[in-house]
């Protein structure tokens, strides 16, 4: 019976849900099972609510035996990246330096979660605040890879990546500031889309660069990811950058994929040196496939996307240099040194210096330098006139195609410990990535095959103009429909079982 | 605190340099709510207890902006005679403080909501001086910490410090003056009469009560000296947190003379900060500046650019108030005042009851009468406002009316409204529980009168005799027989009469 839950679509558990095939808490129990059979070797969940999952489930139940209306989600369990404020339950963001840290509030994305009934499992392990492409740079140890417990499940959202693969939810949350849904996405065999900046509330999600950061879903199936995608999605009052207006089209565009007569860009930039070969391959087929379905391919040229790595280097670490001074030991998390003879300034310093890891501490001081004075105009100056430039070539291309395809990232999943002492390599998993970040459009990655030199799932990303995220779900939606029809089945059918 | 510092007199100091100041003031605004969050900005509440994720800087929580902040922003900039941007950005200021909760201040750099403006002032003598305003700005701001067990009062050598976060987001507006130059020996004048012009404003436009001593403006005095033949600004000393008007005058006169002091020894100014003490009038070093801060300021990327419309900016304009100082110079005329007069009666905080003692049906030059002396003494004595004393304008209108018809008399009136200050009701009760009526019953004065003549009988003889003068006396008797509720010009009219006698 538990195998059978949780090989289920969150969409068909809705349905279960609603029709009484299922109870909520049956559905929440067989997660939970799983959770407690397998996640030892994944290491996906750093935090498993359980009785908190089980009330919501409980409450999900009871509303239908009072014959209430449930939302298209009631009852469907979710992984929640552990980024999200979450009253009463932890929330660390992959550091030590919150750990132990029991919010009073939930995000807005949390709440609206909350409301539509969705059955919240627990928080998922990450890069300490979503810095890192692997996973690794968790406080709390990495996450395997299902498809291989040696490999990364990408990052910074390895712990939902890689709880959808394992079957221990069918529904995730991310966030996207570089590449962290798409990356992980890719390399896992699912599905995961980074709406439109604003298009998702960032109230409540812990801040690395707040200008690129963005939440958005992650499922293991296009319509799952839509469904997942209108319950979080919409304006908050709350976040003054959110988008006014209503969420795109997104279900009715995954219950009705097609490319037929759509124009598909690809860009020549987005090739080459760097990229594996088995990647470039099922990536060319993917190209195939879409002209097979209907779809004009058209060459694209933007050559400041060759910018984009650096410019995000200096605006990523730039505003996470600002983001993360509020971390100082003094009123939450953390506090090292406070014996009576450090005075506060120290705690603060030691604090910091026991409570982040490389990686952030690596990008505090880039981002530290990039700021300051005299330094200001070559560094962070630049980098956003390179923004701008890249946003123009997404704006110059969106008049010639509707949607833009890559390969989401250059390589499958490498090896845990493989990049971790060379930053360089491991900020290349983000290059195709992060241009849609710079220019706060909305792209999604889903599955194209596995590459024929690792077997490892190798993952297609799609972009779309700003507010345009319903074309992601239609091509995604064709895209995946017609890879399993080509497969017999679901990709994630061929991942070893765990 | 001893201060070891060398001074020249005042005069030597202006004989051989000019002072250029520039003025940063804060002023917090009377939002209801913070800058950035829905928290309460009322005073004297349980510490932290008007707080929430946004103003605590808890992980997540993002700031919307206060749109009342930014309409009182912009009032203040149009009564400043600004130029108003039509886009512009907050920014991180970014510094580690425990105060600060998210150890960055969100404020404006270098797009303010406001620039390029000026506020005319006028001097003691009545003279006007225009001061130029470089830019106001709008921020956030901080907590209030206390630090225990140092010496100071400061971080340093505290054993621990208690942290109140529900200043943390209140709503500031920096208002700073371009290079004050030209004011020569008069600079601490204009100093101090720019802050208090400035506050008149303030609390004319109603955006804040603007009260220095509840910390509700709060003004930096930035001051250097350039020898008379200069061109070149000199290194200027920040004395922070000057917070009254008498202090920013001492402060500006302090800085000139120690400034002169070390540069006419051949010293040279240390760029620095400074703490101005009441006590002494003199000003410490605080924490030297070897380079420029570096804030590393950028646009605050969790808020949205800023853009007034011009018609909303019109609209504005159109609702100002009268200002101030033209205020004060129609009132001048209307009521027949001196500037001198009139800088005493703004000094007093007396305007706004007089006018409104006016309004209520009193004479200017009564209504003056009465504010200015009996109810300034007493605000003075006990240490209030005028306006926070427990007397009504309409309360003190209606006294000046008692008067007018003759039902007091001065010394009666003193004590009707000295009754009402005490709690004893309004003017017409004080007079009817204190039995305080001038006494106009001709048969009963008349009696009153015969037995003083008939007691004096030397006295009356004088009168008789042509001394008028020697009246006061009879006068006095009919008044102490009547315990002072006589009206005295009627008690002498009959005197005369009865002795037969005229005064003319």
């Amino acid at each position: 019976m538990t195998d059978a839950i949780i090989k289920l679509t969150a969409a068909e558990i809705a349905a279960k849900i609603a029709s009484g095939e299922l109870t909520a808490v049956a559905v929440t129990e067989a997660h939970l099972a799983r959770i407690e059979a397998i996640d030892e070797k994944v290491h996906a969940f750093l935090h498993v609510d359980r009785e908190g999952a089980l009330a919501q489930a409980r409450a999900v139940d009871e509303k239908r035996e009072r014959g209430e209306k449930l939302g298209p989600l009631a009852g469907v369990p979710l992984a929640l990246k552990d980024i999200f404020t979450t009253a009463g339950v932890p929330t660390t963001v992959g550091s030590k330096i919150l750990e132990g840290w029991i919010p009073p509030y939930d995000a807005t994305l949390t709440k609206r979660l909350k409301d539509a009934d969705v059955v919240i499992l627990g928080k998922t392990n990450m890069d300490e605040f979503a810095m890192g492409s692997s996973t690794e740079n968790s406080a709390f140890g990495p996450t395997g890879n299902p498809w291989d417990l040696t490999r990364v499940p990408g990052g910074s959202g390895g712990g939902s990546s890689a709880a959808l693969a394992s079957f221990q939810a069918p529904l995730a949350i991310g966030t996207d500031t570089g590449g962290s849904i798409r990356q992980p996405a890719a390399v896992t065999g699912t599905v995961g889309v980074k709406p439109t900046y604003g298009g998702v509330s960032r109230y409540g999600m812990v801040a690395f660069s707040s200008s690129l950061d963005q939440g958005g879903p992650c499922a293991r199936t296009v319509l799952d990811a839509a469904l997942l995608h209108e319950v979080i999605g919409g304006h908050d009052p709350l976040d003054s950058t959110s988008i006014d207006a209503p969420v795109p089209p997104v279900v009715e565009a995954a219950r009705n994929g097609s490319v037929a007569g759509m124009r598909v860009g690809v860009v020549k930039q987005f090739r080459g040196e760097g990229y594996q070969a088995g990647v470039v391959q099922r990536f060319d087929e993917a190209v195939a496939l879409l002209k097979e379905l209907g779809a004009e391919i058209v060459e694209l040229d933007c050559p400041s996307f060759d910018l984009a790595l650096s410019a995000y280097y200096l605006i990523a670490p730039s505003e996470c240099s600002s983001n993360l001074a509020r971390f100082d030991g003094l009123r939450y998390g953390l506090r090292t040194g406070d014996d009576g003879t450090h005075s506060a300034e120290e705690v603060t310093s030691l604090t910091r210096a026991e409570g982040f890891g490389a990686e952030v501490k690596r990008r505090i001081m880039l981002g530290t330098y990039a700021l300051s004075s005299g330094y200001y105009d070559a560094y962070y100056g630049s980098a956003q006139k390179v923004r701008t430039l890249i946003t123009r070539d997404f704006e110059k291309s969106f008049e010639k195609v509707d949607v833009i395809v890559s390969p989401t990232t250059p390589t499958t999943a490498f090896a845990i410990g493989e990049r971790a002492d060379d930053p360089m390599a491991m900020y290349l998993a983000d290059l195709c990535t992060i241009p849609t970040n710079l220019a706060g459009n909305a792209a999604m990655s889903l599955p194209c095959g596995l590459a024929p030199e690792d077997g490892l799932p190798v993952g297609l990303q799609i972009i779309a103009p700003a507010m345009k995220d319903d074309r992601l779900y239609k091509v995604g939606a064709a895209v995946e429909a017609a890879y399993v029809e080509k497969w017999g089945h679901p990709l994630l059918e061929e991942a070893p079982s765990l | 605190m001893t201060t070891t510092t060398d001074l020249v007199s005042y005069e030597d100091a202006l004989a051989s340099y000019d002072p250029v100041m520039g003025l940063e003031v804060h002023v917090e605004l009377g939002t209801k709510t913070k800058m950035f969050c829905g928290c309460s900005t009322e005073l004297g509440a349980e510490p932290n207890s008007q707080s929430c994720p946004t103003c605590l800087g808890l992980p997540g929580s993002l700031p919307v902006v206060n749109a009342t902040g930014v309409e009182s922003a912009i009032k203040i900039g149009l009564a400043l005679n600004c130029e108003i941007a039509e886009w512009c950005r907050f920014a991180r200021k970014n510094y580690f403080y425990p105060d600060m909760p998210k150890n960055f201040q969100t404020s404006q750099y270098d797009e303010p909501i406001a620039f390029n403006g000026y506020l005319d002032v006028q001097l003691e003598d009545g003279t006007t001086f225009r001061v130029e305003i470089e830019r106001a700005h709008m921020e956030e701001d901080t907590g209030k910490s206390t630090h225990v067990g140092g010496a100071t009062g400061r971080i340093h050598g505290a054993q621990h410090s208690l942290l109140d976060y529900n200043r943390a987001g209140i709503p500031l507006i920096e208002i700073v003056t371009k290079p004050i130059v030209g004011a020569g020996e008069r600079a601490p004048e204009v100093a101090r009469a720019y802050v208090a012009e400035l506050r008149e404003l303030i609390k004319a436009l109603g955006v804040s009560e603007a009260r220095m001593e509840m910390g509700q403006m709060r003004c930096d005095v930035n001051l250097s000296l350039m020898p008379k033949d200069a061109d070149k600004f000199g290194t200027r000393s920040e004395t922070k947190n000057v917070n009254s008007l008498r202090s920013v005058e001492r402060a500006a006169r302090f800085e000139i003379q120690r400034h002169a002091a070390v540069l006419s020894g051949g010293g040279t100014i240390v760029q620095e900060t400074r703490h101005f003490h009441e006590d002494t009038g003199s000003t410490t070093s605080g924490r030297v500046k070897e380079e420029a801060e570096d804030y590393r300021y950028f646009p605050e990327p969790d808020l949205v650019p800023v853009a007034p419309s011009r018609d909303w900016v019109e609209e504005l304009r159109a609702t100002l108030p009268e200002l101030p100082l033209a205020r004060r110079n129609r009132l001048r005329e209307e009521w027949g005042v001196s500037a001198v007069d009139m800088q005493a009666i703004l000094n007093a905080g007396a305007i706004d009851p007089i006018v409104a003692t006016i309004e209520a049906g009193a004479d200017a030059t009564s209504a003056r009468k009465w504010w200015m002396g009996e109810l300034a003494r007493t605000a003075n004595e006990t240490g209030t406002h005028l306006e926070a004393l427990p007397i009504t304008p309409e309360q003190v209108a209606r006294v000046t009316a008692l008067v007018a018809e003759g039902s007091l008399n001065d010394k009666l009136a003193r004590q009707v409204i000295e009754g009402v200050l005490k709690g004893e009701g309004t003017p017409d009760e004080v007079v009817e529980k204190r039995g305080l009526k001038v006494v106009s019953d001709e048969g009963a004065l008349t009696a009153a009168v015969d037995e003083a003549i008939a007691g004096n009988p030397a006295i009356a003889d004088k009168i008789r005799g042509g001394k008028v003068a020697a009246a006061g006396a009879l006068v006095g008797a009919v008044m102490k027989a009547t315990r002072g509720q006589a009206d005295a010009a009627r008690v002498k009219e009959l005197i005369l009469e009865k002795l037969g006698v005229s005064e003319g």
